[in-house]
């Protein structure tokens, strides 16, 4: 009796396995059923890429043909440059390994840090999504802007909270020095929070944060009149040409800032410089990876369970609070984005490089 | 104030919400996966967040809630078991519940400690919660008012605990804290990114170490390479002696304590940045330093047991005070949490207090009732766990070896997790011979990075200010009553350490003996902190360089101070105190060396075969040879022991280390 029922199952599971084959074979499409993807990340529990990838993956886990079961994994260490250098050497090509980045990946990776063994260009990108940022100031100092004009900030003595000299808080850092602002930074920080409560403390006067940040927690300030945006960061258009930000059209970008303002100039080699790192850290921010072994088809895969995840409405109602309402960018805009922000001018580099030995005796060799 | 008036309502609303039978099935649920990832040592709640984070999106918001809220809340509580039964610091919140809960349990007082334990982590809790409703309305002014000189000043008071833990000779407490704090500035430095005590080469030292695996280091393994070359039970009655009942007189007895260490972690968890991981070490240092009666802490007093667990689970309340008021984490698992409440739909800060304020009352009475079942649930299993004490621990020990050497490789998931317990290990077995205070050290280590961000934050905007208003504009910044009352503070904790301290732990006198191996050992510590000092003067970035070269120089100072001693002294003097020489250790049938053997063969097989391979053979070595036992309990408990990481490895989602083997042989799960 047993023996029977059990030989039922098993030409059941052949049959079923055979089936399974040749539907396989048929349509020649990948089937991740029954596995499990890992979508390792090189950042510890408690950051804002373990956000985004925990945020993500169940919506992976629904969209992806078979269903796999997805879990996020952590390789946290040194800045996220540990975790990227062991994806480099992976060669899972079955669609069972993705790995997620952040501005902070990049950044070593275009300034040439020693550690950095990793080569982007090596990985199959499958989605670039963006954010954005905005600079502000407590009311009574930004009362000394002139329109535009930031050269009446130039008396003031700054100081601001940053996480590290080479993460994405170079961006500001340029931007204030382009203005000829005199910032002091102080060196540290845990994450962009801390420098928000430094600023809520009145122990900082000049502070950014990035898109969503911004929304939830300074905008009540604004609101409530204890802090002026002075301006944004902005986003780049389809040409590469950086454009007011969508999720904040009434403050005006750092470009039209430093226009406006006498001694800053939007060309040549520091704006250069900027652009590029802004590129790299903001509309670049997220990035998802295969390993550089995965065939175009299992990319072609991923692309369109992102496309349909990114096509939910019900998506939308609770992403934009979590990613902002930047474009989620898959197949050729991803190309596009990724050759944007890992691709730096070599004398731009050079710049980069120079500014921060000086500037913070940081040694990048 | 309107918003007060519309908490009340909100408040019952909220008790509506969530006494549905729906809601309380999934508090249940968060609870019971909080106790089981709390009795496992080295796994916290950040662990079993990472769990059921990916079930949050689309689940009801109130379900949601109550499961996160009701696994974070109860981690403290059941952390207590390995803490007491075990002397292994269940998570970075009890690990001062070890030095008082311990030895109750050794004592054969396991139970009378667990009890007194869950009710006051229970007490802990309400009260955090209690503080949590109120609080979120006004508490902007008071972390507000917690700037950098402020949080250096707790910092610091955090250090002076050092002083009351000391042991009976307070110089080499200082060595010992001096040794913690260095051990904490290996790996790039946190202002500039130098490496320290590393190179670019040692990809691993890079990072530095985890706190699980230090913890785990300097107070599990001694105590378990110690209890095994014994060959008894845990309990040296190998009975359980008093019961439950009895704790919880201990703690109506000790209810103001109770009180005052719950408000104590109230108060540490409101402020970000500081974390959780002290939070216990004040409450103990507190719990000391205000006692008449000192003579029995480090031996078994109850109060130590009532102190740091009251404070733990108030400080979960009070962690959620920065979250919901600022949208900031207290702590790590906040962290999470922040994730996991954006996955169903709601941003944590001042927008979701204000709109959202019966959801957000939710959180408190999840809070509020995950704590009761909890504690319960611990309460009611208190004895029959606690039998854990009476059986034979040579059975016990490899179950822990192979626990412990998975949490530590949680760390790094990498072979180095397991070297680095294993030397961190063999450093706190010397620390523990020699008589050194581990708890001066893991205190040092823990306030290591966090003493170097403030003080280099402070420096900077201090010298800033300076360069614009002089004097007197440090001054305003500094001249707060915030700060000059926790430095009053930090100043009398440390007058009381140094006046009592030496009544802690210094009535039954460690043996002493023999000059050389207290001499070498003193010897080895004074050389590496000779090497710091030395790489800390070849580093280039000033903001890197300056607290090790401090640090580093005071502890040199110190140890020279020591050896000075140590020649002028007579061979019975206490700073030779080791306890090889006599007492439990000196009289032990196994040897130190053969016993560590055993631990340093499972490391070698993992980096052979992989973990679980190697698992196998030392199980089945170890039961058989070691333990003796016959095959048929060899095979039946090396199964089991298997299992039971298989089954927790994969509802983590983890992997274990891999070896050479998995090199050139693809093998299947959990064998890779």
């Amino acid at each position: 009796m047993i023996l029977k029922s059990m030989r039922r199952w098993v030409g059941a599971a052949a049959c079923l396995a055979a089936t399974t084959a040749l539907a396989g074979t048929a349509s020649a499409e990948v089937n991740l059923s029954g596995k499990t993807v890992e979508f390792v990340i090189p950042f510890s529990e408690s950051g804002g890429t373990a956000r985004w990838a925990n945020f993500m993956a169940p919506f992976l886990s629904e969209h992806l043909p078979g269903n796999p079961t997805v879990v996020v994994r952590y390789r946290p260490g040194a800045g996220s440059v540990s975790g990227a250098n062991w994806f480099q050497e992976q060669d899972t090509a079955d669609g069972t390994l993705i790995f997620g980045t952040s501005g902070s990946t990049q950044f070593p990776y275009l300034l040439g840090d020693p550690r950095v063994r990793y080569e982007y260009n090596d990985w199959k990108v499958l989605l670039v999504s963006g954010t954005g940022g905005v600079a502000y100031l407590p009311p009574e100092t930004a009362a000394m802007m002139n329109g535009l004009d930031a050269s009446g900030l130039r008396g003031q003595n700054f100081i601001w909270g940053v996480q590290s000299a080479t993460g994405l808080d170079l961006v500001p850092n340029l931007a204030w020095q382009m203005l000829g602002l005199n910032v002091e930074s102080v060196l540290g920080m845990e994450g962009r929070g801390d420098g928000r409560l430094m600023f809520e403390r009145g122990e900082a006067n000049i502070d950014y944060q990035t898109s969503s940040a911004y929304i939830k927690s300074v905008q009540p300030m604004v609101d409530s009149g204890m802090a002026v945006p002075i301006m944004a960061w902005g986003a780049l258009d389809d040409d590469g040409n950086i454009v007011r930000d969508p999720t904040f059209p009434d403050i005006p970008t750092f470009k039209e800032v430093c226009d406006a303002t006498p001694d800053c100039a939007t060309e040549g080699l520091t704006w250069d410089a900027w652009v590029t790192l802004f590129t790299a850290g903001f509309p670049a921010n997220k990035m998802l990876f295969l390993p550089g072994t995965a065939s175009q088809e299992m990319v072609d895969t991923y692309t369109k369970a992102l496309q349909e995840i990114f096509a939910r409405d019900d998506f939308w109602a609770v992403a934009s609070g979590e990613l902002g309402v930047y474009p989620q960018m898959t197949g050729a805009a991803a190309q596009a984005a990724f050759r944007l922000g890992t691709q730096v001018k070599p004398e731009a580099r050079e710049f980069v490089v120079n500014w921060l030995k000086e500037s913070y005796g940081v040694v990048l060799e | 104030m309107e918003l007060l008036a519309t908490a009340g309502p909100a408040l019952m609303e909220a008790l509506a919400l969530i006494l549905q039978p729906q809601q309380i099935g999934f508090l249940v649920c968060g609870v019971l996966l909080g106790l089981v990832i709390g009795v496992f040592p080295g796994l916290g709640g950040i662990a079993g967040l990472s769990l059921v984070l990916p079930f949050m999106f689309g689940m009801d918001p109130v379900a949601g809630l109550a499961l996160m809220i009701g696994l974070i809340a109860v981690v403290p509580t059941s952390d207590t078991f390995s803490s007491v039964l075990l002397g292994i610091p269940g998570s970075a919140a009890s690990q001062a519940t070890v030095l008082d809960g311990f030895p109750l349990a050794k004592r054969g007082e396991a139970g009378r400690a667990l009890a007194a334990a869950f009710v006051s982590s229970l007490f802990g809790g309400l009260f955090g919660a209690l503080v949590l409703t109120t609080m979120i309305f006004f508490a902007r002014p008071l972390i507000l008012a917690f700037n950098i000189p402020a949080m250096l000043a707790v910092t610091l008071l955090g250090l002076s605990m050092v002083a009351i833990l000391a042991g009976r000779i307070p110089l080499k407490g200082i060595v010992a804290a001096g040794l913690g704090l260095l051990a904490g500035t290996i790996g790039l430095g946190g202002p500039g990114g130098s490496p320290r005590m590393s190179t670019y080469d040692t990809p691993y030292l890079l990072e530095g170490f985890s706190l699980v695996i230090v913890g785990l280091g300097i107070f599990a393994i001694p105590e378990i390479v110690s209890l095994l070359r014994q060959d008894r039970a845990i309990s040296k009655s190998g009975t359980l002696g008093r019961g439950w009942l009895d704790g919880l007189r201990d703690w109506t007895r000790n209810i103001w304590l109770s009180v005052k260490c719950s408000g104590i972690g109230v108060m540490v968890g409101m402020i970000p940045g500081l974390g959780g991981t002290v939070v216990d070490w004040i409450a103990y240092g507190y719990t000391v330093q205000s006692a008449k009666d000192k003579s029995q802490f480090g031996k078994g007093d109850i109060r130590g047991v009532i102190g740091p667990e009251s404070s733990n689970n108030a400080k979960e309340g009070g962690g959620l005070v920065p979250t919901l008021v600022f949208g900031i984490p207290g702590s790590a698992s906040m962290a999470v949490f922040i994730g996991g409440l954006a996955l169903l739909g709601y941003e944590a800060g001042p927008h979701m207090v204000r709109n959202n304020l019966d959801v957000t009352y939710t959180i408190v009475w999840s809070l509020a009732l995950a704590n009761v079942v909890g504690a319960g649930l611990c309460i009611f299993l208190a004895n029959p766990i606690a039998r854990l004490t009476t059986i034979r621990f040579t059975l016990l020990a490899p179950f822990l070896f192979m626990m412990i050497a998975f949490a530590a490789f949680q760390a790094r998931q990498s072979l180095g997790d397991l070297v680095a317990l294993m030397v961190i290990g063999l450093i706190g077995i010397f620390l523990r011979r020699f008589d050194f205070s581990r708890a001066a050290f893991l205190i040092g280590f823990v306030l290591s990075s966090q003493a170097e961000a403030y003080a280099s934050q402070f420096y900077q905007i201090a010298s800033s200010r300076m360069r614009q208003g002089g004097f007197e504009g440090v001054l305003d910044y500094v001249g707060t009553p915030l700060v000059f009352g926790i430095l009053v503070l930090t100043v009398a904790s440390v007058w009381i350490g140094l006046k009592q301290g030496k009544h802690v732990y210094g009535n039954d006198s460690t043996p002493v003996g023999a000059k050389r191996a207290p001499v070498i050992f003193m010897l080895a510590i004074t050389l590496y902190v000779a090497v710091s000092v030395w790489n800390a003067t070849t580093i280039g970035f000033a903001g890197d360089k300056v607290f090790p070269l401090t640090v580093g120089t005071v502890t040199l100072v110190g140890c020279s101070l020591l050896l000075l001693r140590m020649r002028r002294a007579a061979e019975d003097d206490a700073i030779f105190a080791d306890n090889e020489q006599g007492g439990e250790d000196g009289a032990a049938p196994h040897g130190l060396w053969a016993t560590l053997g055993w631990f340093a063969g499972l490391l070698a097989l993992s980096a052979l075969f992989g973990f679980i391979i190697a698992l196998a053979i030392f199980l089945l070595a170890f039961f058989r040879v070691r333990a003796q036992v016959s095959w048929e309990r060899t095979l039946l408990l090396s199964a089991s022991a298997i299992t039971l990481i298989c089954v927790l490895a994969g509802s983590l989602g983890r992997d274990f280390p891999p070896g050479l083997l998995q090199q050139f042989v693809d093998l299947p799960w959990p064998l890779t």
